[in-house]
């Protein structure tokens, strides 16, 4: 027989899958395990061989058509407007220069946060520092820079009434207001509330006392806001209060910074449609707010400028986190099991995210349902409860999807330690922005007393 | 329009809680006969309208909205490829948001919908009735919808026992005290989530009309049914044409207002004083269609040929005192037949 | 582990399998397909492996593993006895 001749046929694991009513059948589902071989051109294999796995890559390109796309949708709209990246949905530095570069400000949270942005360069009067903890030396430092502070509680704006004593400038601030936008749950543990008038009772405190300069109002209504219309409503409430105050005390807002909370592309758990589907555009939430701020009443010249602190809607899709399959398990009910190195302590948000994941190899027509586990002894370490994947064997690859936001700033050093994070650059070269943690770096930090240091076994 | 059609049509869930596919299918063949090549989509194996050999040409199995328009629209370029679809009826609701956002992709690949928009699709949620009600000037039962357990005393006030208590999207209690409204909160919140819509009770008949809007405000068809026979399901299992003008006025009334563009449903209650008062609308047609079909009103082929852009005048008349009494029917099917639909997709 | 398929299973080309003893209907991928025909001409489990080997790019532990996996569901679904 001459069977040795013919070139061998490309394996893959047997499988067998039970034909139920109700089982969603894999006609058409082809796209959901096509392989990602290529990010931005660049092959996935390759970055894991030179960076090691599990790895998070970022595409610049991705961010940059991102953000433009976002800054297209309001300013086609909208005379002034302002982006100010949100520092914890990513900070390491080279995300937050890609945005500065693109023009945007910073909006800080700590004071940890807003020593990056000096630190990268950022003009004091471009920070936003947000936040329910500023301590006095945190706000002597804002207030000596011009940045711009949201007083979060009546506290934190008695403390700054306070500071002014001390300090020869006027601080430049702003309230956070909470409201109801008919959406739930109501964040109003942050800020002074609208419909209560707390709003209006602290601006007239800040006026009447007339020791700083009331520049701007805030909101940030929620996170993962599925409904832009709710940014209308929030805008309405604003735009109300800045004429109020023109009104009354004879001011100008400058500006009205409707926060975050712009929903990306991923699906949360529990919902039927992907979030890919469901999620307004930029266009839908820019249409929204900036028809509501046209139409409120402001003149002309007292227009204000419209700031916007998104973070997730801008960097999520950006970033991928690819890594290695450890083993395959058969459960004691049946279901397969995918053991990754990448589990919970590097993707928070597989908490709430049904991420997508695909393969990174070629692979066949048939699929199998699979519980994804990260590498963690832990029971909590799953990945993904349920997803359909061809079959996966040890060494192959996969990439997480959708996973920019959040994930590199909310990431535990825990069981295993952090590893590199690889910028893809807008023509193609890969850089490490971030360095995988070592031992060292870890134990650094530690101090041994003396007498611990010895023992015998 | 040309002679020869082929249609795809979804739901054929002919089951005992039916979707509208084989219904719609009937009044398509009605129309034109075997001028019209039919193709079953189906969600799962065992549809039955996938074996009515006689009302279906060819089904193909398509992916869950669930998997994404991306995956759903290669299928449907798939199946477009082979069979040139010139129309395609989603008669799911769950699909009906994935087809109203694909739907000018597929006019691009030369396949027509015949669909209500987004903004119609959004306001007539239940959860939002009320807003609805009054943006169109209709009477709908009171409602309330509360974010937190806390707000149900306050809104209490506002009603009279018994209270129906529902879910945002899905979900429905009969509450006749306190007790029982917040144990059928904590129920549906469990279940669905936050908001709970509180909505007063109406006592009455229960009235529905099919009703097709032409997008422009005007009604080409509306009949009203009531329903004879509920299943435990809650579903009609008979049902006569009634002669109500005021059912009809209604619908007018709402389409002229919001200028709805496709099949609806509406569910209507009827109380002691004569008040009507609608509780739901359904964004496509009933299961219970070829009722207003037989009656002289053949909605989804008008629907086919809005779509088409012909001129299709209103219907004015249905034969009041027609009754619809569904039967169910065992089906023998080959093993060939299922086992070519689940490993090939296609039958 | 040595697996006998019980006499009344019939596995079609396109890999749909139905058990007339249970009801039970499964679909199977076609190196499934193949390795059941393996199983049916009662080969022992290193004969199958050399068997996919020669014909799949692949090496004998892969297959030896996978090998494992599927005869444990065909014994779940009680489509094989061990023997």
């Amino acid at each position: 027989m001459a069977t040795q001749t013919i070139e061998k046929l490309r394996y893959e694991r047997p499988v067998i899958t039970s034909l139920n009513a109700g089982v969603t059948n894999k006609f058409g589902t082809k796209s959901l395990h096509a392989p990602l071989s290529h990010i931005d051109g660049v092959s996935v294999k390759e970055i894991i061989q030179k960076y090691g796995s599990p790895v998070f890559i970022l595409s610049e390109r991705k961010i940059r058509q991102t953000y433009r796309e976002a800054y297209r949708a309001f300013t086609s709209r909208y005379p002034k407007v302002q982006f100010a990246w949100s520092y914890k949905t990513n900070y390491i530095n080279a995300v937050c220069n890609v945005f500065h570069q693109e023009g945007c400000w910073a909006e800080v949270v700590s004071i940890f946060e807003y020593k990056k942005a000096i630190g990268n360069g950022v003009q004091g009067k471009n920070i936003i520092f947000n936040g329910p903890e500023k301590t006095d030396e945190d706000l002597l430092l804002a207030i000596q820079n011009d940045s711009l502070i949201h007083i979060d509680h009546l506290d934190e704006l008695y403390q700054i009434i306070e500071l002014t004593t001390k300090i020869k400038k006027r601080p430049r601030v702003a309230i956070r207001v909470n409201m109801d936008t008919g959406v739930y749950p109501m964040w109003d543990r942050f800020g002074f509330n609208y419909e209560t008038g707390q709003a209006w009772d602290a601006i007239n405190k800040i006026i009447l006392t007339d020791k700083m300069d009331l520049v701007g109002l805030h909101c940030h209504i929620g996170t993962f806001m599925l409904s832009a219309n709710a940014y209308a409503v929030a805008a309405i409430k604003l735009a109300d209060l800045a004429l109020g105050i023109k009104e009354k005390h004879k001011q100008n807002i400058e500006y009205i910074d409707l926060g975050g909370g712009f929903a990306s592309k991923n699906t949360l758990k529990g919902s039927f449609l992907p979030g890919s589907d469901t999620i307004p555009t930029f266009d839908d939430y820019a249409d929204a707010i900036c028809s509501t701020l046209l139409n409120a009443g402001f003149t002309k010249e007292n227009l204000p400028m419209l700031i916007l602190e998104s973070g997730r809607a801008l960097i999520d899709e950006a970033g991928f986190l690819a890594g290695s399959v450890i083993a395959n398990k058969r459960l004691s009910d049946g279901r397969r099991a995918i053991v990754m190195d990448m589990g919970v302590n590097l993707l928070f948000t597989s908490f709430w995210y049904d991420h997508r994941i695909s393969p990174v190899e070629e692979s066949g027509n048939h699929t199998e349902n699979a519980v994804i586990y990260g590498p963690l002894c832990m029971n909590i370490d799953i990945v993904r409860e349920s997803v359909t994947l061809p079959p996966l064997k040890k060494g192959d690859h996969a990439v997480i999807h959708t996973v920019g936001a959040y994930n590199m700033t909310q990431w535990m050093q825990f069981i295993a330690m952090r590893p590199n994070v690889v910028l893809i650059d807008t023509e193609g070269k890969t850089h490490v922005i971030r360095n995988r943690e070592t031992v060292d770096d870890l134990n650094k930090m530690e101090v041994m007393p003396e007498h611990l240091k010895k023992f015998k076994l | 329009m040309k002679q020869q059609l082929t249609v795809a049509v979804s739901g054929l869930n002919n089951t005992d809680n039916p979707g509208p596919g084989i219904p719609v299918i009937r009044a398509l063949r009605d129309w034109k006969g075997n001028d019209i090549r039919i193709i079953g989509i189906s969600y799962d194996n065992l549809e039955p309208g996938l074996f009515m050999r006689d009302l279906v040409d060819k089904s193909y199995s398509v992916p869950f909205p669930s998997g994404g328009t991306e995956n759903l629209m290669l299928r449907l370029q798939y199946i477009h490829e082979i069979e040139k679809i010139d129309f395609i009826f989603p008669n799911f609701d769950a699909e009906l948001f994935t087809f109203m956002k694909i739907a000018p992709e597929l006019e691009k690949m030369g396949i027509k919908t015949f669909l209500p928009t987004a903004d119609q699709f959004e306001e007539r949620h239940k959860y939002r009735l009320s807003e609805f009600g009054e943006k169109y000037g209709l009477s709908v039962p009171l409602s309330i919808t509360i974010g937190s357990i806390s707000e149900v005393p306050a809104a209490l006030n506002n009603f009279e026992y018994p209270v129906v208590v529902k879910g945002k999207f899905y979900d429905a209690y009969i509450a006749y005290n306190l007790e029982q409204v917040y144990s059928y909160f904590h129920k549906i919140q469990a279940k669905w989530g936050l908001p709970i819509i509180l909505q007063q009770f109406v006592y009455g008949n229960e009235y529905n009309v099919v009703a097709l809007g032409d997008g422009k405000g005007n009604t080409i068809g509306a009949v009203p049914m009531r329903k004879q026979y509920i299943t435990d399901k809650g579903k009609a299992w008979a049902g006569i044409t009634i002669d109500e003008p005021r059912l009809i006025e209604m619908t007018h009334k709402l389409i002229a207002a919001n200028k709805w563009r496709g099949g609806m449903e509406l569910e209507l209650i009827k109380d002691k004083n004569g008040t009507l008062y609608i509780v739901e609308i359904n964004p496509r047609f009933p299961a219970w269609v070829y009722l207003a079909v037989a009656s002289g009103q053949n909605m989804p082929a008008a629907a086919i040929q809005l779509a088409f852009g012909e001129k299709v005048a209103a219907f004015e008349n249905y034969d009041i005192g027609k009754l619809f009494v569904r039967y169910s029917w065992d089906n023998i099917v080959t093993l060939s037949e299922f086992q070519q639909i689940s490993t090939l997709g296609e039958l | 582990m040595q697996l006998r398929i019980k006499g009344n299973i019939a596995v079609s080309e396109s890999g749909f399998v139905f058990d007339p003893s249970t009801g039970d209907s499964y679909s199977i991928n076609p190196i499934g397909v193949e390795i059941i025909q393996l199983m049916k001409q009662t080969l022992s489990e290193k004969a199958i492996v050399d068997a996919i080997v020669e014909r799949y790019q692949t090496e004998p532990q892969t297959v030896e593993k996978d090998l494992y996996d599927f005869c444990n569901l065909l014994v779940k679904h009680q489509l094989a006895d061990r023997i």
